[in-house]
């Protein structure tokens, strides 16, 4: 499993961070940091969720 | 996807399923907290008739983005398109759902059980209502007592935002009335166009009920170091109007007939006007619930939900801006909130709470939005209603934003953060965890921003 995040359509809102603090972390500049873009398995459900809260789709899971 | 865990009620515990389950789910309102009721629905493996009934005539979609980037002058992110999250093909083939879009319900009988669109009569044994809410008018401006005023908007959806682009473009000179955070965004657009803006706002300071008095100063220099005419502490009278348009002038929303040329304040300032935004705050969209027994709220009219969005009607939940909901993180006070996160929460809850009441969990958020003003950012995490509001950093002068705390006893309660992205989240999390204050001012003085490059 892979997380991509498309740094040109993130704005940083965060609600990724919110969910899954471990994976994301928005910084100084105001877009997403992917911390671990290779997460185990036993994410997948936190990561799902992230990726669905994302107000701008910036985010995919890939495997 | 995995499915939702099954839950096992407790031995001896009374059934809180029903005793027939849900086999005709009805979602009314087709924006985001409906569109995360029925997406949640599916997930959770319901696979009855599923039916999502809207006012408008688009697909779900996306509205922070109208009042921002949509206005904007340049690029892609200025193009008349909003996203939608789903197209039509994925919500009839893959979600399987019956879309009645353009068709606003009219009415609801909890005895029959059906939700009645005109005339049609539309059954259901589940029911989510997420019709959100509707701008206030101005009195004298509602087109559905004196006509439309060409020139006179609200912004809350596409078609009002294409009115408002329309008229950016054609160099109109706006006046908004109300500086709260929509009609500020607009204000934030029209100047990046170079356009004269005035901002007309009733009480002594921008946005004192949704984030206090000692912010709405800070968001007040916001306005003026941009240029806007920012007018305090003073009411509209009433619109100065013509008949048809004049020559030059933006065109018409409202067609051939009046349309605006200014705003006539209380102290009897002329403003000069061709597009005037009211931001005067919304109301819930429950017309059609009263006298439907679903219990609405004596003040604003809101659903009254408990914690886990159910009205106690049989069946009956709501989601999103139009549900008055106790907040267990906030000693259970109620709150009707306005805010995407918020709907998007709801939406999918209540469809879960629906399809399994045993499961259901009283919804605990941390209310969150944010607001763009002029190459600023806003971001506002829990609650203004505090013992104290703290500036505990004020950067602005180097570039470096500003962050208020909120405190209520020894707890911090909200945080109010602008231009320091990387705060929001952390200071989310210690409100989640009702974490202490001096922890939270501790982090805020402690962490500042790394200098930019």
């Amino acid at each position: 499993m892979k997380i991509v995040a498309a740094l040109d359509t993130c704005e940083g809102l965060g609600m990724c961070e919110a969910m899954a603090p471990d994976f994301f972390e928005v910084g100084d500049d105001g877009v997403v940091e992917v911390l671990d873009d290779s997460p185990g398995e036993e994410h997948r459900t936190d990561l799902a969720a992230a990726v669905d809260a994302c107000p701008v789709l910036a985010l995919t899971l890939q495997g | 996807m995995s499915a939702e865990p099954s839950v096992t009620p407790p031995a001896g515990a009374a059934p809180a399923t029903p005793a027939t389950p849900v086999r005709r789910l009805v979602v009314v309102g087709a924006s985001l907290a409906g569109l995360r009721a029925v997406e949640a629905a599916r997930r959770a493996g319901y696979d009855g008739a599923l039916t999502l009934v809207g006012a408008e005539e688009h697909l779900p979609y996306d509205r922070p983005p109208l009042s921002k980037a949509f206005l904007d002058v340049d690029g892609a992110r200025g193009a008349d398109t909003v996203m939608t999250f789903r197209t039509e093909e994925q919500l009839r083939d893959e979600l399987g759902v019956d879309l009645r879009l353009g068709s606003p319900a009219t009415g609801l009988d909890t005895d029959a059980r059906e939700v009645l669109v005109g005339d049609e009569r539309i059954p259901y044994d589940g029911l989510v209502i997420a019709t959100g809410s509707v701008p206030r008018w101005l009195p004298g401006t509602d087109p559905a007592d004196d006509g439309p005023v060409g020139g006179v908007t609200q912004l809350r959806t596409l078609d009002d935002a294409r009115t408002v682009r329309t008229a950016l473009e054609a160099g109109a000179r706006l006046v908004v009335v109300g500086a709260g955070f929509i009609g500020s965004e607009v204000a934030s657009a029209a100047r990046k166009r170079g356009l004269p803006v005035t901002v007309v706002e009733a009480l002594d300071l921008p946005l004192t009920r949704s984030i206090g008095p000692e912010v709405g100063a800070v968001c007040a220099e916001l306005h003026r170091a941009a240029g806007t005419d920012l007018r305090l502490g003073v009411g509209v009278a009433g619109l100065e109007t013509e008949v048809g348009a004049a020559a030059g002038a933006a065109p018409a929303p409202g067609g051939a007939g009046r349309r605006v040329t200014g705003v006539r304040l209380d102290d009897g300032t002329v403003l000069p006007a061709d597009l005037v935004v009211l931001g005067i705050g919304v109301r819930p969209a429950t017309a059609w619930l009263e006298g439907s027994g679903v219990p609405l709220h004596e003040g604003d009219r809101g659903v009254v939900v408990d914690a886990t969005l159910a009205t106690g009607v049989p069946g009956v939940y709501a989601a999103g801006d139009v549900a008055h909901v106790a907040n267990p993180l906030y000693d259970d006070e109620h709150h009707r909130l306005e805010h995407w996160t918020n709907a998007a929460d709801h939406g999918g809850a209540a469809a879960r709470h629906l399809l399994d009441p045993a499961a259901a969990r009283p919804v605990e958020t941390v209310p969150y939005f944010w607001s763009d003003w002029y190459d600023h950012r806003l971001q506002f995490v829990g609650t203004p209603r505090a013992d104290e509001v703290r500036v505990v950093a004020d950067d602005r002068a180097s570039d470096g934003g500003f962050v208020a705390l909120y405190r209520r006893a020894d707890r911090v309660v909200g945080a109010l953060v602008l231009d320091r992205p990387r705060d929001v989240m952390k200071l989310r999390r210690r409100i989640a965890d009702r974490g202490p204050w001096d922890e939270a001012v501790e982090h805020v003085v402690t962490t500042p921003p790394r200098a930019k490059r």
